[in-house]
């Protein structure tokens, strides 16, 4: 095909190739071959020191076995669930009251989102030590709140009321809901923020129009606030249940899976068998069973969130 | 829409609430590192120390090779971040300016490793580091020594280029008036030229957001340099914390003092540089 393109063209295109090169070389070293080595040695066995085995579905089958006899790895999908249920609906909630607040024409706005927005920003790493600290069964701030409490409430009833102290981290039935409170005071403020943006993009005259014709709050936030929200709610949503499915820091950190298997996740699952266990075949069976759920669930949320769309003028 | 004031003053009751809420977790941190061990363990709790031990800092540098930590993580977050300026704004600018065969689909391929998650390829690009031929003491086959695990490279290189930095600099770089380009072409400016003398310039606001995200990230980064980095005098500050810990008892007193210093450089780049923060959701397209 003979190149009839101008000079321009051409010198166009033969920079664009150049500026790509050093990204796309990285994207396919890191990136494509991995995916592609990964998705082989799920059908291997592979300890890193002698050569993998082809076992064919093996692995996949004993994911089975093990989920359909609620083995570990069943318990870390049901963990994960449970972390994705606890810290999802209530933690966007939460966030979209806030960003409401924040945008009731205060004064003080970026002071307040500068606060909300600051464990962001701090690793998570950290964050975990300090609320282990918090959680702590003997010297814990949070139980000394519990004493507080004990204290106010056989005041208030004139009789004696205690509430014990509570084990938190220590305790299976806790520890989980104790990682889902500290996870949402983290993501809170992110949130919070793209709803706030959200909520700015929100012409005022609608709420104006609205109150003229005698809309309640309930009735403006029914028909104004979140129909027109909901491309942002859903970006949350996707982004949410990614996170969510990716858990594991915190846990590392804070329990490590414990108090008997309580809070072990799916990541901290691929984690234990591949760099513990060095089952790197097993765990590259579950990392794709994982990519095949967060595939699945952003694309039921799309779904779920897509059509209705109101546009007002 | 204008409220009346005891609304205001009810709304900022529970925004102060909520607000200090946040920021207890921070107070206690600061208030635990400055502690002597005898107020710690005291119940019910002291909040402001009754003498303020500031030796803990002392004490917690010295605990481990702190200092090494903190250097190797500022190598690591400057690298990451250096790398992921060139390539990313090289790349956005090639998607965003340039036109050449193919150019839809390898950005759609880009944004689609975005949708990977990253325990997929952490175990092959382990090995792959592991491997890696004649470095580390490793033969041309890539056996015989460690190969890139412990060394700034093998944690910086896989993490050089990111999706989201392309994307990010990419709708920037579109928002760009383009006769600027066009009369730097008329007058002889090669396209490199232009994406140096040209878009850089315009872009800093655009490269200070994705500079600083990357660096945060970089900086909070924990499985990463927690998998390549073992040993002790290669890793990076947030896998170093675990020193304090052991299986039972923990220095909650130097803990907090190591968890404040590790915290404080990110807070510091957060103040300064907020707005880029919230520019960098309204470029990923949020605000409509």
């Amino acid at each position: 095909m003979p190149d009839d393109r101008g000079p321009i063209a051409r010198g166009q295109a033969r920079t664009a190739y150049l500026f790509l090169a050093p990204g796309l070389a990285l994207f396919f070293l890191f990136v494509l071959i991995p995916v592609i080595a990964a998705f082989y040695l799920s059908f291997c066995r592979y300890d890193i020191i002698h050569p993998p085995t082809w076992i064919g579905i093996r692995n996949y089958a004993r994911i089975w076995a093990d989920i359909s006899k609620h083995g570990v790895f069943y318990l870390s999908l049901r963990n994960t669930a449970q972390y994705a249920i606890g810290t999802i609906p209530v933690g966007m909630a939460l966030a979209l009251a806030l960003a409401m607040l924040l945008n009731a024409g205060l004064r003080g706005i970026s002071i307040y989102r500068t606060t909300y927005y600051l464990p962001v920003v701090t690793s998570l790493v950290a964050v975990s030590m300090v609320w282990m600290w918090l959680y702590d069964p003997s010297y814990g701030l949070l139980n000394y709140g519990l004493e507080l409490l004990s204290r106010a409430a056989s005041f208030a009833s004139g009789r004696e009321v205690v509430i014990p102290p509570q084990a938190w981290l220590g305790d299976p039935g806790q520890a989980m809901p104790a990682i889902i409170v500290m996870s949402i005071w983290r993501g809170l403020g992110y949130n919070m923020v793209i709803y706030l943006a959200g909520l700015q993009s929100i012409p005022d005259h609608l709420y104006e129009a609205a109150i003229i014709d005698g809309a309640s709050p309930w009735q403006r936030f029914r028909s104004i606030t979140w129909p027109l929200l909901k491309p942002t709610t859903a970006f949350i949503l996707v982004v949410s249940v990614i996170g969510a499915s990716q858990v594991f820091a915190q846990v590392y950190v804070m329990t490590n899976g414990g108090p008997n298997n309580a809070t072990t996740v799916i990541v901290h699952q691929i984690f234990q068998n591949a760099f513990s266990f060095m089952k790197m075949g097993y765990a590259s069976a579950m990392a794709f069973v994982l990519f095949a759920l967060i595939f699945v669930l952003s694309l039921i949320n799309l779904r779920l969130l897509r059509g209705g769309e109101v546009e007002y003028v | 829409m204008k409220r009346d004031a005891p609304e205001r003053l009810l709304l900022h009751i529970v925004l102060i609430a909520g607000g200090f809420t946040m920021i207890l977790p921070f107070l206690w941190m600061i208030s635990t590192s400055l502690k002597p061990e005898s107020e710690i363990f005291r119940f019910p709790p002291v909040f402001v120390p009754n003498t303020w031990d500031w030796a803990n800092y002392v004490e917690a540098m010295k605990a481990a090779a702190f200092g090494r930590y903190f250097i190797n993580t500022i190598i690591y977050a400057v690298a990451v971040t250096t790398t992921n300026l060139i390539f990313c704004s090289m790349a956005a600018y090639a998607f965003a300016r340039l036109r050449f065969r193919g150019r839809n689909v390898l950005f759609i391929l880009v944004l689609g490793t975005m949708m990977i998650p990253p325990q997929v390829t952490m175990v092959p690009v382990f090995i792959m580091l592991k491997r890696w031929p004649l470095a580390g003491g490793n033969s041309l086959l890539g056996v015989g020594g460690h190969g890139l695990l412990n060394s700034y490279t093998g944690l910086v290189l896989p993490m050089a280029v990111g999706a989201f930095g392309i994307f990010l600099l990419r709708q920037f770089f579109m928002t760009l008036p383009s006769e600027l380009e066009d009369a730097a072409r008329i007058d002889g400016c090669s396209e490199a030229g232009i994406y140096w003398r040209i878009i850089l310039p315009l872009s800093k606001p655009a490269l200070a957001t994705v500079g600083i995200f990357t660096f945060t990230a970089a900086w909070n980064q924990f499985i990463w340099p927690l998998l390549i980095m073992s040993k002790d005098s290669m890793k990076t500050l947030q896998v170093g914390l675990q020193v304090f810990q052991t299986q039972y008892t923990t220095t909650w007193d130097l803990l907090m003092a190591a968890t404040v210093v590790l915290t404080v450089p990110v807070l510091v780049i957060f103040m300064f540089g907020q707005r880029y923060f919230t520019r960098g959701i309204a470029l990923s397209g949020m605000k409509g």
